[in-house]
């Protein structure tokens, strides 16, 4: 392809392009671009979408895992409201929520907060003590801090050492506290993410936001709310994303320390779904309920989306 | 439909749930549905056999077997045998597949429902599993086979019934046999020698000297009876055994178990939460049981914390190792004068399945396992058979060995053993581990103990009248 003729072609060709692409705003969706999604979509579908079609359809059915279905049409979902055994584990979420999620993204602010203020030797060890957790499998998690919270671990034997005998308790048998005992397993891990998307966030804002707000004479207090809390909108929105999900569907945390125990007091959904399909043959009650958890968990990843990150304004 | 259609004005949820009724049916109907149709229970299956099978002369097989065997003495006497049988029959090659209990129950619904299942498989006894697998058709009714080899009269008749699911697949305890098992197990009281020493107590003979040993123990600075309840169902056990000693033989409650009995609302089930609670409150029982752990309670034990510890012949021989000769054993002590009872059955039962293409070779595989052969393996094994016969006559009645073996004997010789409790309905290992845990914590009172086993008792039941059974 040389020469004259073959130039002109070529500017021809080049000029019925730019002709079909004048004729549409540029970044406007074309149809090739469903092409380049293909591959992913399919995927998504297969693993995600297909999955999820097939769960929403088992929870209109009774089913025992083995014998003929039978229809159920939204009984399944009647339960779930009316029943206050299927009502609790999502209560119990509630809970879990302000440890999951709540309480870390709390503490990272501040500790950022701090950690902005005054500069620390050996921060990069203190970082990555704090995201260690967050590297462990949960099941290393659960196993350790179940050693740690029993009636003689480290815990109890602690407070004994500090003569505080009174306050040592079977944390993870006792009706009152077994949940918030299993929620301080998870502010513990969480807290270590929080403060390292928050510290990375800081590390962006501009030096002169700080200093201007201190010639105004703020404090630390003032200078929190004004620069840095504004300024880690983004990632306080993305911890607790993360953390709210982590929370909503703890299961390997629960199914280790405490198997829902003692009685029902730490049963969450996701592991009643588990136990519900795998070991008691309800199929559709527990599709139901899994359906539940799903759009509980897309409604608060929304809500956060659109208070705290500010999209959709 | 129709019915719907011609009622007008009555607005758009009502014609919208139609709708929703109507794809659901119509979906039923395209076989979207999944399961079987449940037919399989009734029928005949491989119980058609009428000579004993002769697994030589059944050419190349390979016999796929899945077990949940895993641990020390259970895998090398499965292994044994293995060997055993692959010796006799050259032609029969046994694939083993071992998982854990818990992995085992998980797999092994799915793996029955594809078209390629395992010829042998150990299925949990109760309602979840054996009986829903048995409606569903998927395992091979033995009776013929338990005709030509014997098993009937082979095993106790009570334990044999524990593998039995009705016809209709609806209720288990009666009807045909769906397996036979290998090993027996109860729970029994291990006491730890050197403690009772210390404390100038002695091993009990009866219920009154075990009762009189804690507060005395107690006294003496030690632990009476280490337990450990964060896996919710140790407490099913020890409870058991307090049920059955408050109702004084195994029948009622066994009966009720098995859906013929006068229920759960007894005085029987009030003593024995009342006692329970009792122990925990007096400090019998170590503070805060709920939140230890049924492993670290067996190791404390072992490490001399605590005098007693109430739980299953499985234990016996992780005990032993570490404690050697400090370490008693016996069915839980009966009142004076009477027979011992306490909880216990026998070990997963081995079925074959449905699908299987060589049920005669696995049947042999069976009988093979459950043999006098075997029992002299698994005895060697450490091992409790669920018919010992010879090979426990020159184990030492003295050590907790022999008295484990012993003490099998006597309490089949009695009659003195109440099937697992949770086998009485699907969900009732989950309520009632979960209503044991706040009878220990005080939250829960016996009356509403027995209350709560008696709804859940009586709606099951009432279920199963209607033709719901199991399941949902």
């Amino acid at each position: 392809m040389s020469g004259p003729a073959g130039a002109g072609r070529r500017t021809a060709a080049a000029h019925r392009l730019r002709d079909r692409y004048r004729r549409r705003a540029p970044g406007e969706p074309r149809a090739v671009g469903y092409l380049y999604v293909l591959p992913a979509l399919a995927v998504f579908s297969v693993f995600l979408l297909w999955p999820l079609g097939q769960t929403g359809w088992l929870s209109l059915l009774h089913w025992d895992g083995l014998t003929r279905a039978s229809w159920a049409g939204l009984g399944n979902y009647r339960d779930l409201l009316t029943d206050p055994g299927l009502r609790a584990p999502f209560a119990h979420a509630a809970v879990l929520l302000l440890f999951y999620s709540v309480l870390p993204v709390a503490v990272g602010l501040l500790l950022t907060a701090a950690l902005t203020r005054f500069r620390i030797r050996g921060m990069a060890f203190f970082r990555t003590v704090l995201f260690l957790p967050q590297v462990l499998a949960m099941v290393v998690v659960g196993v350790a801090w179940r050693a740690v919270l029993a009636p003689d671990g480290l815990l109890n034997d602690t407070l004994g050492a500090l003569g505080l005998d009174g306050l040592t308790r079977s944390w993870l048998g006792d009706d009152t506290w077994a949940l918030p005992a299993v929620g301080a397993i998870g502010t513990w891990v969480e807290t270590g993410l929080c403060l390292v998307l928050f510290l990375a966030g800081a590390q962006r804002l501009p030096r002169e936001l700080y200093e201007a707000a201190r010639i105004d004479g703020a404090g630390p207090v003032r200078e929190f709310f004004t620069v840095t809390l504004p300024g880690l909108r983004a990632e306080v929105a993305v911890a607790l994303t993360l953390t709210l999900v982590a929370a909503l569907r703890n299961f390997d945390l629960i199914y280790i320390t405490t198997g829902g125990g003692p009685g029902d007091a730490t049963s969450v959904p996701s592991y009643e779904v588990y136990r519900r399909a795998f070991e008691t043959g309800e199929v559709g009650a527990a599709s139901a309920m899994g359906i539940a958890l799903t759009v509980v968990i897309f409604a608060l990843t929304v809500l956060v989306t659109r208070l705290v990150e500010g999209r959709g304004r | 439909m129709n019915a719907h259609h011609r009622h007008h004005g009555r607005g758009r949820p009502r014609r919208r749930a139609a709708a929703l009724g109507a794809l659901g049916a119509l979906l039923l109907a395209a076989a979207c549905v999944p399961g079987t149709d449940g037919s399989g229970a009734a029928g005949p299956g491989g119980g058609a056999a009428t000579a004993t099978p002769d697994p030589g002369r059944a050419g190349k097989v390979t016999l796929t077997v899945w077990d949940q065997q895993t641990r020390g003495g259970p895998n090398a006497e499965v292994e044994r045998l293995n060997g055993e049988f692959q010796r006799k029959y050259p032609n029969v090659t046994i694939k083993r597949v071992s998982r854990g209990f818990n992995d085992l129950r998980k797999t092994l619904k799915l793996a029955l429902s594809g078209d390629r299942p395992p010829d042998v498989v150990q299925a949990n006894q109760g309602y979840s599993d054996m009986v829903a697998f048995a409606r569903a058709g998927m395992l091979v009714p033995l009776d013929s086979y338990a005709g030509l080899y014997s098993w009937n009269t082979r095993f106790p008749r009570t334990l044999l019934d524990l593998n039995r699911v009705s016809p209709d697949g609806k209720r288990f305890g009666t009807g045909q046999l769906y397996g036979i098992s290998q090993e027996g197990e109860y729970i029994g009281v291990y006491y730890n020698k050197k403690v009772l020493r210390k404390a100038g107590v002695a091993p009990p003979r009866t219920w009154r000297d075990l009762t009189r040993a804690l507060p005395a123990l107690k006294r003496a600075g030690q632990l009476p009876v280490q337990f450990g309840n964060l896996d919710k169902y140790p407490a099913i056990h020890t409870f058991g055994v307090l049920q059955g000693q408050a109702a004084g033989s195994a029948e009622p409650v066994r009966e009720t178990v098995f859906g013929r009995g006068g229920g759960f609302d007894t005085d029987a089930t009030r003593t024995a939460a009342r006692t329970l609670a009792d122990w925990a409150e007096r400090g019998y029982l170590p503070r805060g049981a709920n939140g230890k752990g049924y492993d670290d309670a067996a190791k404390q034990f072992a490490d001399g914390n605590g005098a007693f510890l109430i739980t299953g012949t499985w234990q016996l021989a992780d005990l032993r190792k570490p404690m050697g000769d400090d370490l008693g054993f016996m069915p839980p002590p009966p009142a004076a004068g009477r027979q011992p009872v306490t909880t216990g059955g026998e070990g997963l039962a081995w079925s074959i399945t449905a699908k299987s293409r060589h049920p005669g070779v696995a049947a042999a595989y069976l009988d093979f396992l459950t043999g006098a052969r075997a029992a002299t393996v698994m005895t060697e094994e450490g091992v409790l058979p669920l018919v010992p016969g010879k090979a426990a006559e020159h184990l030492d009645p003295r050590t907790a060995r022999g008295r484990m073996f012993a003490g099998w004997e006597q309490l089949n010789a009695a009659d003195g053993l109440v099937p697992y409790l949770d086998y009485a309905t699907p969900g009732f290992y989950d309520t009632l581990s979960a209503d044991l845990q706040e009878v220990l914590s005080g939250k829960l009172s016996p009356g509403g103990l027995a209350a709560r086993m008696q709804k859940e008792y009586a709606e099951f039941r009432a279920g199963q009248r209607t033709g719901g059974g199991g399941g949902e």
